[in-house]
């Protein structure tokens, strides 16, 4: 399976390495896979999109390399390197000097990542002491540096402001900037304007956009909606289920999705083009729920392709194309690239 | 289309008193509303899009008398319906719906589906209890639900069916007039689409008119037939959803529409997008003359002063803005 994954770009360096990640839920039934044994990486410098609907597991994915599960959710199975090193071998404090120093993240709603009885000063100087050792005053510093950084106008005022004074974009903005507090090498931005209006999310997109090309860091944004970052990701992995169904550079996800769900997702998409009576394409029925996964390919029951076969096996994310760049776990489609 | 007006609205004004400060001793004003004049059309679906805040919701509320208006008047079937009282209100209560965003709260977990369904029916005496078994199925069957879901609880549906009850729950009561206030917002995208084309087929069946609060301008384009810009608590452009989306006129429409991601990798890499910096004012102290002066890219020393006119720049296309209505001829 890796092995048909020779990129073209064969210099590029893995900075993040999943394998085989599998995430289980303690449930009255006993427990339930959320997380399938799934394959990941990120090269560095790279942009990689991770789309998928609720419940598909892609916030977990990322929430467990850095050990913030929530109660009865568990790693049971696979590895993960970050920079050469297995982050789940990793001991509590080891990882907790990669956790906000070399991975920085920024999650979906401020108001509950923010502190609300601390002022942003604060809050921003934190990682820096506890990283980066350094002092009061720097730390201070440092953070008016940040917030101007991401654009708050008044920046060195606002350091003596608490969460509630700022409106839902500014306290995205310092999200951002605590996430990057300690030159992070990987960001990860969990659906970070998902709750924001389409004005501010337009911002917010080309600030983490413009901050990537300047502190040249890799980026995992996790996202519902294949529209926000056609503009910003060089790859993207579609997660259905708990599974990368397929694997592709941007481009080549759009212009030639070759995985059912994918296709029915971006169909699904109103387009400009589109009269008023023009019936959406939707897909029927819903995920599975964990515990009640049909036991070959996830998306066989609502899949308009299904055959036999995907009733019976898992399919494996296969690389298709010149240099396997485009992967797809899919027996149908994967047939049809073999006869073409 | 040449419909017939369903409901006008005229200088429908909200303002909402709220009390600051650690203790409540400072009293201020929220301009929720202010001046609003539009008409829903029969059998169209008119949305109104925005940003948080800029008081869409407070429209869709204040028009269905949820919500007493401060000020103005909503006409329906020659009556102005925000001034009657909760019983005066109640035969138009069942011909003016409202579907929420969140049908995980707007179901009574203790209910059935079936009950759920059921009770707006006999409420308002629209069948017997022996016909309303075969009525709910009915309307089970309308939004793409099996009979058999009458009998399950709201916590056994997923959020796409719960949205779906919600939507039988408002056709239930044989409605004219829906307004839905962010209904397929909260979905995933593939069910969102599901709800989409289940509201256009309903409208269809049943000649339903529909008034959408959504901010997902993509959604807005593909089911509108009238679009309405709105910031701040006032109307900031109203048109055809080809002029709107074509022509716009408000450099906020426009601003707005440039936010807007493609599913085009290509296209969303070259774009230049017209950024809006900062955030919308309070609406507690609204800029004064034309709201949208403190962010316009175009903004004139009169945008500060003087409150534009709401007015007609091209036939069906109402604007207010003083940049496009001192271009414009006479």
């Amino acid at each position: 399976m890796m092995a048909n994954d020779i990129r073209p770009e064969a210099s590029r360096e893995r900075l993040l390495d999943v394998k085989g990640l599998t995430i289980e839920i303690e449930t009255r039934r006993g427990p339930a896979t959320i997380v399938d044994g799934i394959d990941l990486h990120v090269d560095k410098g790279e942009t990689l999109g991770i789309v998928g609907e609720s419940g598909c597991g892609k916030s977990l994915t990322m929430l467990s390399l850095m050990r913030l599960l929530p109660n009865k959710i568990r790693v049971t199975q696979g590895e993960a390197n970050f920079a050469g090193r297995d982050l789940q071998k990793m001991s509590n404090s080891d990882l907790r000097k990669v956790r906000g120093g070399e991975v920085g993240f920024i999650f979906q709603d401020p108001m509950t990542s923010l502190n609300p009885v601390m002022r942003i000063g604060q809050q921003l100087a934190e990682p820096l002491i506890y990283h980066r050792g350094m002092s009061k005053a720097e730390a201070r510093n440092r953070a008016g540096e940040l917030l101007k950084l991401v654009g708050i106008p008044g920046a060195v005022e606002r350091l003596d402001a608490y969460p509630h004074e700022l409106s839902g974009g500014m306290r995205q903005r310092v999200m951002i900037a605590i996430g990057l507090a300690c030159n992070p090498q990987l960001l990860i931005a969990d659906e970070p304007t998902t709750a924001l209006d389409v004005t501010i999310q337009a911002q917010i997109v080309d600030l983490v956009k413009e901050l990537r090309d300047k502190l040249g860091m890799s980026v995992v944004w996790i996202t519902h909606d294949l529209a926000l970052i056609a503009g910003l990701v060089d790859r993207i992995n579609v997660l259905y289920a708990g599974t990368v169904v397929e694997d592709a550079p941007v481009d080549a996800l759009f212009a030639n999705p070759r995985h059912p769900y994918t296709q029915g997702l971006l169909a699904s998409i109103p387009k400009l083009s589109d009269q008023r009576t023009t019936r959406l394409s939707s897909i029927g029925g819903t995920p599975p729920e964990p515990g009640r996964r049909p036991k070959g390919c996830p998306f066989a029951p609502r899949c308009p392709l299904v055959e036999q076969i995907c009733h019976e096996r898992v399919p494996s994310l296969e690389g298709t194309g010149k240099a396997g760049a485009h992967r797809v776990a899919c027996f149908v489609a994967q047939r049809k690239l073999e006869a073409a | 289309m040449g419909a017939q007006p369903l409901m006008r609205i005229e200088n429908l004004v909200k303002h909402f008193h709220v009390r600051l400060g650690a203790f409540g001793e400072r009293a201020a004003t929220v301009h929720a509303l202010d001046d609003v004049n539009f008409e829903i059309l029969e059998g169209e679906t008119l949305s109104l899009v925005g940003e948080s805040g800029c008081g869409k919701s407070t429209t869709g509320f204040t028009l269905l008398n949820l919500h007493k208006a401060t000020g103005g008047k909503v006409i329906y079937q020659g009556r102005n319906i925000v001034e009657l009282d909760e019983k005066a209100m109640r035969p138009y209560r069942r011909q003016l719906q409202i579907v929420f965003q969140d049908p995980y709260s707007t179901l009574n977990p203790r209910m059935t589906i079936g009950e759920a369904v059921g009770e707006p029916i006999l409420f308002h005496k629209l069948a017997t209890k022996a016909e309303l078994p075969q009525k709910i199925s009915e309307l089970l069957a309308d939004v793409g639900l099996p009979p058999r879901f009458a009998s399950r609880y709201p916590h056994e549906l997923s959020g796409g069916q719960r949205q779906r009850v919600a939507i039988a729950r408002a056709l239930a009561c044989q409605p004219k007039f829906i307004v839905c206030d962010e209904a397929i917002s909260a979905l995933d995208v593939s069910v969102q689409a599901q709800i989409i084309n289940l509201l256009l087929d309903l409208q269809q069946k049943y000649g339903l008119t529909y008034l959408f609060i959504a901010h997902d301008l993509a959604v807005v384009r593909h089911i509108s037939d009238r679009v309405g810009v709105m910031y701040l608590g006032r109307l900031a452009e109203l048109a055809t959803r080809e002029e709107l989306f074509e022509h716009p006129l408000h450099p906020y429409t426009k601003a707005l529409l440039s936010a807007v991601p493609e599913a085009d990798p290509a296209h969303e890499r070259s774009r230049k997008r017209q950024i809006l910096q900062g955030d919308v004012p309070s609406p507690l102290s609204p800029p004064s003359g034309c709201r949208f002066h403190t962010r316009c890219p175009i903004a004139m020393e009169v945008c500060g002063k003087v409150v534009p006119e709401w007015r007609e720049a091209r036939p069906g296309h109402m604007v207010a803005c003083h940049a496009v209505t001192e271009g414009l001829p006479g």
